[in-house]
């Protein structure tokens, strides 16, 4: 694994039916870094994080993820990363428990029964297990969803609005544990729509049409104005044609 | 608040501009609304005919007689019959029925000619491939109005007599597999495939469909699974399931129809398996092409309905003109139909099935390499 970078790519580019999703964006993460994602609604951020974890092929684009080449490498780096998408994608007739032993039994993770208890435990979850995963509320299948991306301990976790419609108590909760992970070496990047999100990354990337227009500590881009008002004012100046 | 009105005409024609809009941009709805009444019309109207013609028949000649000849002549007029080979044994001809090659075996006997003249009524033997009475039927029927005349130019002068007696020889008829003409010893084996097609292909058309439309599959693919194992690993539960259906109809077939099992019931439950297969493999392939569950469900039917029509379940296969026995003979459910029925009123062994096994091992191939390159590892 190359040094202290857990991403570091240049140019990374994706058009859809030739339009430009993500315009040759660079971008480094050091390790254990959180990197907040922020951006509007179509700026391209979750086509971004799909082409790290290899769920699209970039149109263009070069550099590695985790030391691996996000090109030639990308199913290495699936099994390495941690990718909760924007929308719920468990199997909501399975039980919060077989949900997890199904992603166990995918990874071939070595003492599976043990590794499922334990994440259980760690989440709170351990007494809903036998709860269907679809009649589960939006806190708890967050909830669900972050425990069965970090079951095969992940080295970078890639949240696609893990908090979107979640209360602002569990998003406290959600956030302190993100906190816990990084202190413990785990690479987070993280998209979102909350400024008080925003404010407790480490570094955001702000993304505006598939431009990456900003990047940097919370403090360095805001100043003494709010984040909202910047990133309000930088999405009005970038682009005229903006598309909620 | 002024109360909604009852009926309002420019909600309904809101509904209705809507209904429109939402199937012309659903093009495969679209299409079957426009593609199932042509593909019917051709089916029932040109490919199906109950009053099969042309029927593959094979000759035995035991006495090389002009009189024996005039009379497989005038078989051959009739239209029923086409004589396909000439056998040299009774153990040849009873092979070619066996395996399906022939409808018909006519048989001269020795010696026919002599005891014709001498007025001794020689024997004229047809057996026939009865499994499916309804091939059959009318051949037969033609045949007995046919021959008290056959012989009238032949049998002049001094025999001028026996032309004119009823019946100068006798045709002996062996309806044989299925003596008594019983339909549901023909429908009930096909039945199975029937049912193995409609439901194996439906089910596991669902199966990737469903993961797309829930969103599950961005998850599924996130944990790189290779092709391979999600479209085995969604087929193999549902042999199982292929399995109960089997053994449910077999048990029906042997209680409730009475229908006689006259090969291996082993080798019917193993070669089963290579249909099951075939079909889920269909519906598996389908599951990769369709972008929904409807397209999935509306594609299953348009395989159900030429397998149903075009396969010799509901009607003869031989009765249908060639450009329909090529597609029948791409379909599955045709082999599997020879195979059941071969296996249980036949007898048939593994020698006699395996032409039909190996053409549905052919077509599981092909499924599955289009399913595996049609299944995509990206969401792109």
């Amino acid at each position: 694994m190359s040094g202290e970078l857990a991403i570091d790519v240049k140019g990374m580019t994706k058009q859809f039916d030739g339009v430009i999703a993500v315009n040759a964006i660079d971008l480094q993460l050091r390790r254990g870094e959180i990197c907040g994602f922020l951006g509007p609604n179509g700026s391209g951020k979750t086509t971004f994080i799909r082409m790290l974890c290899g769920l699209l092929r970039p149109d263009g684009g070069s550099g590695s993820c985790l030391g691996f080449d996000v090109i030639r490498e990308s199913e290495a780096i699936r099994k390495e990363v941690g990718y909760m998408t924007q929308r719920f994608s468990f199997y909501e007739d399975l039980t919060i428990a077989e949900n997890l032993d199904f992603v166990a039994r995918m990874f071939s993770l070595p003492g599976r029964k043990a590794a499922v208890a334990e994440s259980l435990e760690q989440l709170g979850l351990a007494g809903r297990r036998n709860q269907l995963a679809g009649e589960l509320s939006g806190g708890w299948k967050q909830r669900l969803a972050l425990a069965a991306c970090m079951l095969h301990r992940p080295q970078l976790l890639l949240l696609d609005e893990p908090t979107a419609g979640v209360d602002p108590k569990a998003r406290r909760d959600f956030w302190d544990r993100i906190h816990e992970l990084a202190g413990a070496g785990i690479t987070v990047l993280v998209s979102t729509h909350y400024m008080d999100e925003a404010r407790r990354c480490h570094n955001l990337a702000y993304l505006s049409y598939g431009n990456l227009l900003v990047h940097g500590t919370p403090d360095e881009i805001a100043g003494d104005a709010t984040l909202e008002e910047v990133f309000i004012r930088l999405t009005e100046a970038s682009t005229d044609n903006y598309q909620p | 608040m002024t109360p909604l009105p009852v009926f309002s005409p420019a909600r309904l024609w809101a509904m209705v501009v809507k209904e429109f809009i939402q199937m012309r941009r659903d093009r495969l709805t679209f299409g079957m609304m426009i593609g199932i009444p042509l593909i019917q019309l051709m089916l029932f109207g040109f490919a199906i005919n109950s009053d099969p013609k042309h029927l593959a028949t094979a000759v035995l000649m035991a006495d090389r007689t002009p009189h024996a000849r005039t009379i497989l002549q005038a078989i051959r007029t009739s239209g029923y019959f086409d004589f396909v080979r000439e056998v040299q044994s009774e153990g040849e001809g009873g092979e070619l029925l066996a395996r399906g090659e022939i409808q018909f075996l006519v048989t001269v006997p020795s010696g026919f000619s002599r005891e014709l003249l001498r007025g001794e009524r020689p024997v004229l033997l047809l057996e026939a491939d009865a499994t499916d009475p309804a091939a059959t039927g009318n051949a037969v029927a033609s045949l007995k109005a046919l021959l008290g005349s056959a012989l009238q130019h032949e049998l002049q002068g001094p025999f001028a007599h026996l032309a004119t007696t009823a019946e100068p020889f006798e045709l002996r008829i062996h309806p044989r597999y299925n003596p008594e003409g019983i339909t549901q010893y023909n429908i009930v084996p096909g039945l199975m495939g029937v049912v193995l097609t409609m439901t194996m292909v439906m089910i596991t058309g669902l199966a990737i469909t469903r993961e797309r439309e829930r969103g599950t599959m961005e998850n599924l693919l996130s944990m790189v699974p290779r092709p391979l194992e999600v479209l085995i690993g969604k087929i193999v539960p549902y042999i199982l399931v292929g399995y109960v259906q089997v053994c449910l109809i077999l048990l029906a077939a042997r209680f409730v129809f009475n229908v006689p099992m006259v090969g291996s019931l082993v080798l019917l439950l193993a070669v089963v398996m290579v249909f099951i297969i075939a079909n889920l493999a269909v519906g598996i392939t389908f599951s990769t092409i369709a972008r929904n569950q409807l397209q999935a469900v509306q594609m299953t039917f348009f395989f159900f309905l030429p397998s149903i029509l075009l396969s010799g379940f509901m009607f003869p296969f031989r009765g249908m003109p060639r450009w329909a026995q090529y597609i029948g003979e791409v379909l599955p459910l045709t082999h599997f139909l020879r195979i059941i029925r071969g296996v249980l009123l036949k007898g048939n062994g593994l020698g006699e099935i395996w032409p039909q096994i190996w053409q549905i091992g052919l077509f599981v191939l092909v499924a599955v390499v289009i399913a595996v390159k049609r299944y995509r590892r990206t969401l792109d």
